[in-house]
């Protein structure tokens, strides 16, 4: 109750406040943040009054000691650690060859005619509808999460990458040729940056399903990571555990967007869209 | 269908009271102007018969307007100049001021300046140097080359923060930095508002005085044609329908009298293709 009103009260000072002492905290500094905060304090206040059961839902206090206690034995870090290493890799694998790919068949009518159709019918099947057989194949090691986190991430970016090389503008590509660019130059100064935004739509959907993969493989299959931790707390009822869980793959998920968005800002700053 | 060949004004050397500053060096390489000879040229599309035998011969350093209807085949033309597309008979052949046969180093600027919007204007110029040019060089004769059209405050900056009217001359300045025997406009400026398009005309009717290229202009505006070209060219049906010379010394005033005479006259010839 009392942190709860803290920081409660806290963002509220601020507020009123905010141009002698914290001249560069504004309204949109804020204003977003006034929605989470809003629920913290209720469900802290709900839990506090017992109006919330501890066995369903913990306390954010709750919540905040098991960070505490997981975070002094070094095993959250460690989750954390495999987790996003987990996620990277799967990043890199499957985002490279959706790269490619989208790359290939968006230049190359004749590999687009040959992979296109194969690569549209697999999409259409959930990857996560895969596991049984990926356990089969790989057991549960590295290779099965490796491969399901690539798997999910290749098609949004493959078909994102594909969809932004096929609309990029005609009369670019025919000043390139115009003014006698080679196919390598063509790509770097006019297919690429073209396809961009296109790609960067890609990466960031990519990104969601990387965390959802993950996480949904690391409670079936695997002896670390923070899917691991959560599922193994619930065999031992420790729900304060399995909310922590939550509440981390929701800040590694906000974490990965907000890198996203300003690789995004930074890169397209061309464009007026993203222009300050 | 006269053809008078009439003197050309001396290229002016470039004079520093009219642009307010010393002029860089790297720009002032001269242009190795081209004539254009096109004997037959057909072109179709398919059972769309588009030309049917252009005869032309257009004399190195010329400034030729052509207009005619909408769909008449003008862009058709200016894209087999410049050899964006294929001829389906006849031939085009450019020979340089000696009259022996040339390749031609033809640019294009369409109605859309088509500049990379993800490189900032200096970039974009840069672009029309080709590949394999020392970055610096590039950088220096770019600059030159937005100094002629009054954009070199502006090198720095992306596509998107530029007026249509500054993109346009961007996209001109991409076009003469390789100094081009052969520039081609193709309305280009046809989607600016009417101060605009004078003060292009203008530009475009310098640039060409001073660095001495052939030039190709279509537009839809008969009066820009008149105040700009030694030549304005109807076409029609396919064919030339008439070749009008413009025998007026260049640097020409809106609302010249004799002026408007001949826009009635080419007015006349285009209205008459039905
Ligand atoms: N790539 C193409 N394929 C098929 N037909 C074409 C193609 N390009 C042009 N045409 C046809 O050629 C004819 C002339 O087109 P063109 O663009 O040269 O006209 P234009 O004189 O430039 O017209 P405008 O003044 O409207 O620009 C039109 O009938 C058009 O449909
Ligand atoms: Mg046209």
């Amino acid at each position: 109750m009392a942190l709860a009103d803290l920081t409660f009260s806290r963002t509220l000072k601020q507020t009123n406040k905010r141009i002698p002492s914290f001249p560069r905290l504004g309204r949109a500094h804020v204003l977003p943040l006034v929605v989470p905060v809003t629920l913290i304090a209720l469900w802290q206040l709900g839990s506090s009054t017992g109006f919330i059961s501890d066995r369903i839902m913990p306390s954010p206090v709750a919540v905040t000691q098991a960070f505490w206690s997981e975070a002094a034995s070094g095993d959250l870090g460690h989750n954390i650690l495999v987790s996003a290493g987990r996620a990277l890799a799967g990043l890199l694998v499957g985002g490279t060859i959706g790269f490619l790919l989208g790359i290939i068949n968006g230049v190359s009518k004749l590999s687009e005619q040959l992979t296109d159709t194969t690569l549209q019918m697999i999409r259409t099947i959930p990857h996560l509808a895969l596991i049984p057989l990926v356990i089969l194949w790989f057991g549960i090691g590295e290779e099965a999460k490796l491969f399901l986190t690539s798997l999910g991430v290749l098609f949004p970016i493959y078909l994102n990458t594909y969809h932004g090389v096929r609309n990029v503008d005609r009369d670019l590509l025919e000043m390139g040729r115009i003014y006698g660019m080679s196919r390598w130059s063509l790509f770097r100064k006019v297919i690429f940056p073209g396809a961009l935004p296109s790609i960067f739509v890609g990466l960031r959907y990519a990104l969601g399903i990387m965390w959802l993969t993950l996480i949904v493989s690391e409670s079936i299959a695997a002896s670390s990571g923070l899917g691991y931790m959560a599922n193994n707390a619930r065999e031992f009822m420790m729900t304060d555990v399995v909310v922590l869980a939550l509440v981390i793959y929701a800040l590694l998920g906000k974490l990965a967007d907000v890198i996203a968005r300003r690789l995004e800002g930074w890169t397209l700053s061309w464009n007026a869209a993203y222009q300050k | 269908m006269s053809l008078h060949i009439h003197e050309r004004p001396a290229r002016s050397p470039y004079s520093s009271s009219t642009h307010g500053a010393t002029r860089p060096d790297a720009a002032s390489t001269t242009t190795q102007a081209v004539s254009l000879h096109l004997r037959g040229v057909e072109k179709r599309f398919g059972d769309n018969q588009v030309l049917r035998g252009i005869d032309l011969d257009i004399e190195a350093g010329q400034f030729v307007a052509i207009v005619g209807k909408s769909g008449c085949g003008k862009s058709t033309l200016l894209r087999l100049l410049v050899g964006l597309d294929q001829h389906t008979g006849g031939d085009i052949s450019f020979h340089d001021e000696y009259g022996n046969s040339a390749k031609a180093d033809a640019r294009i600027v369409f109605q859309e300046p088509r500049l990379l919007p993800w490189f900032n204007v200096a970039k974009n110029v840069a672009v029309g140097l080709g590949e394999g040019i020392d970055k610096d060089e590039a950088r220096t004769k770019a600059l030159a080359a937005l100094w002629e059209v009054h954009l070199r405050n502006k090198a720095e900056e992306w596509p998107s923060q530029l007026s249509g009217g500054q993109r346009q001359r961007v996209a001109l300045a991409r076009a003469l930095v390789s100094r081009p025997g052969l520039l081609v406009l193709d309305e280009p400026l046809g989607a600016l508002d009417a101060l605009t398009r004078i003060s292009m005309q203008t530009l475009i009717a310098r640039v060409w005085r001073e660095l001495g290229f052939t030039a190709v202009l279509v537009t839809h505006d008969v009066s820009e044609a008149v105040h700009l070209a030694d030549r304005v060219i109807v076409l029609g049906e396919g064919r030339i329908s008439l070749d009008l010379s413009i025998p007026q010394p260049h640097s020409r005033k809106h609302g010249d009298a004799e002026l408007a005479e001949l826009e009635g006259q080419l007015l006349e010839a285009i209205l008459k293709d039905r």
